[in-house]
């Protein structure tokens, strides 16, 4: 089979999208206004990464607190399971368009609602983590002594990392995704270029689908490594096996 | 409250009004006005306008979890089968659900345009890792007490796998199962960025947001799709599973 056939029109379209991200291009839009760009891109996608780094702080600093609390007490099972399930019923579309229209946009209110979405896995992973380890380890801790909050610090948070560090990668994809739809909202991100093909074209739709597909990865990656260096060594040794 | 004000390519067009022109001749019906956030009169009217792209996202939800559901199933058995192919297939799934649907949708535009199909791929795309995880999850739970009886009365491997380690493991693959269906539910809104229809068509209308009644009737359907198919799954799970009143959340 000749190999021009198959992959030419495959490579125009990806070709295209190349050329608009490294360089400026005419706006099908009047005007004459340049579009796309390294730099353009680079302003973008910083945006998002602001808007979902801010996004998931905010909802770890709510989650894994209460995760721990509740799961150190072994109370609440139904309603920290409960959000977990509920969480992932929300159409992330239909959230981020109406608090657009209901209660205005911008990047502060954009932090909070990605960061409500963040909650969910963060809280109900946190909370099994916790309630899964072994009860033998938790009176161990408290016959040599230790005080409930370094039962939680020293025993029952390292031993819940795995779960937790599942956690926030699962609110991790979900914020960045939702932030891919923030202009909606008023907030550029790099999904700017895939709603907004009159002013991009075909290929700045494509060009933000690469580019967004990338910055999710690099989350993934970063998160991936982060968790390997928090999970400690016995436990790796015990996963290993 | 203040209208909303979207700079970039978003800013053209109008809102609700431009949605809606059909009625414009009226003095403000209650859509149009911003302070409200739901109108009866509108949602009892309109909503057979419903019908199509509720029916069109349950299709686009179903299609892709059976395929997903197929092919994690099929990865997770080789997994188990062959040990070393654990780490490769985790790995390949987790990229794919990493990557935002909405991007996934218009990555597949040089290859498949844009429509069901492309949907389809995508959403089967993001469930893949859930379902993978769950099912192997399952199947390393089972006890080896449970192998070591089955091994004693003579049963094959093929046996061991699908008359007992399966049978264990329905609790954590239909868990599996039901995450993927929850999520992939609220998900598959954003099928309309790939012109595949489905409850989005209500939310976002040729590069507009419709108004508050309407995305909050879309949305509302979508939760209630994704908690009632949820709760047909957990009846599944407690039939076939005699055995385990007590089921165990999956972890995901």
């Amino acid at each position: 089979m000749s190999l021009a056939l198959l992959p030419n029109p495959l490579l125009a379209g990806f070709t295209g999208a190349f050329e608009f991200i490294f360089s400026k291009q005419e706006s099908s839009v009047t005007g004459g206004n340049k579009v796309g760009g390294i730099e353009q891109v680079l302003e973008l996608a910083w945006t998002q990464v602001e808007l979902s780094l801010l996004a998931l702080l905010l909802a770890m600093l709510i989650a894994i607190p209460a995760g721990l609390y509740f799961g150190h007490r072994g109370k609440g099972e139904l309603v920290a399971v409960g959000i977990g399930n509920a969480g992932r019923a929300i159409p992330e579309l239909a959230a981020i368009v109406l608090v657009a229209t209901v209660i205005g946009v911008g990047f502060p209110v954009l932090v909070l609602v990605l960061a409500l979405l963040g909650i969910p896995p963060i809280l109900t992973n946190t909370f099994v983590g916790v309630t899964q380890v072994d009860r033998a380890s938790v009176d161990a801790s408290r016959g040599v002594g230790m005080t409930e909050p370094q039962i939680i610090r020293k025993v029952e948070l390292p031993l819940a990392v795995p779960s937790i560090m599942t956690g926030i990668r699962g609110a991790t994809v979900n914020i960045v995704a939702t932030a891919t739809i923030a202009p909606l909202a008023g907030v550029l991100t790099l999904g700017d270029f895939i709603l907004g093909e009159n002013v991009y074209g075909v290929n700045g739709v494509l060009a933000g689908a690469i580019c967004t597909a990338i910055l999710a990865l690099i989350f993934e990656f970063a998160l991936a490594g982060l968790q390997r260096r928090l999970t400690s060594k016995g436990l790796r040794l015990q996963q290993a096996q | 409250m203040n209208s909303a004000v979207i700079s970039g390519p978003l800013a053209a067009g109008g809102g609700a009004e431009s949605f809606f022109h059909e009625r414009s001749g009226e003095t403000l019906p209650c859509q149009a006005r911003a302070a409200h956030l739901f109108c009866w009169d509108w949602a009892t009217e309109h909503i057979n306008r419903f019908g199509t792209p509720a029916l069109q996202q349950f299709e686009l939800v179903v299609i892709s979890v059976v395929i997903g559901f197929a092919i994690a199933f099929a990865f997770a058995l080789l997994a188990h089968r062959y040990r070393p192919l654990q780490w490769p297939f985790l790995a390949g799934t987790g990229v794919l659900f990493a990557i935002p649907s909405i991007a996934f949708f218009l990555l597949l535009l040089p290859i498949t345009g844009r429509g069901r199909e492309t949907a389809i791929i995508a959403l089967s795309a993001y469930t893949l890792q859930i379902i993978y995880r769950n099912v192997m999850q399952g199947l390393n739970n089972v006890p080896e007490s449970a192998k070591d009886s089955a091994r004693g009365m003579g049963l094959t491997r093929r046996q061991i796998l699908w008359k007992v380690e399966l049978p264990l493991a329905i609790p954590e693959i239909i868990g599996g199962i039901r995450i993927a269906t929850v999520s992939t539910v609220a998900i598959a809104t954003l099928a309309v960025f790939a012109h595949a229809g489905g409850l989005g068509t209500q939310i976002y209308t040729a590069g507009n947001e419709t108004f508050p009644t309407a995305i909050i009737i879309a949305g509302g359907i979508a939760i209630l799709m994704a908690l009632g198919i949820d709760a047909v799954l957990l009846t599944v799970q407690r039939l076939t599973t005699p055995w385990r009143r007590a089921q165990k959340e999956a972890v995901a």
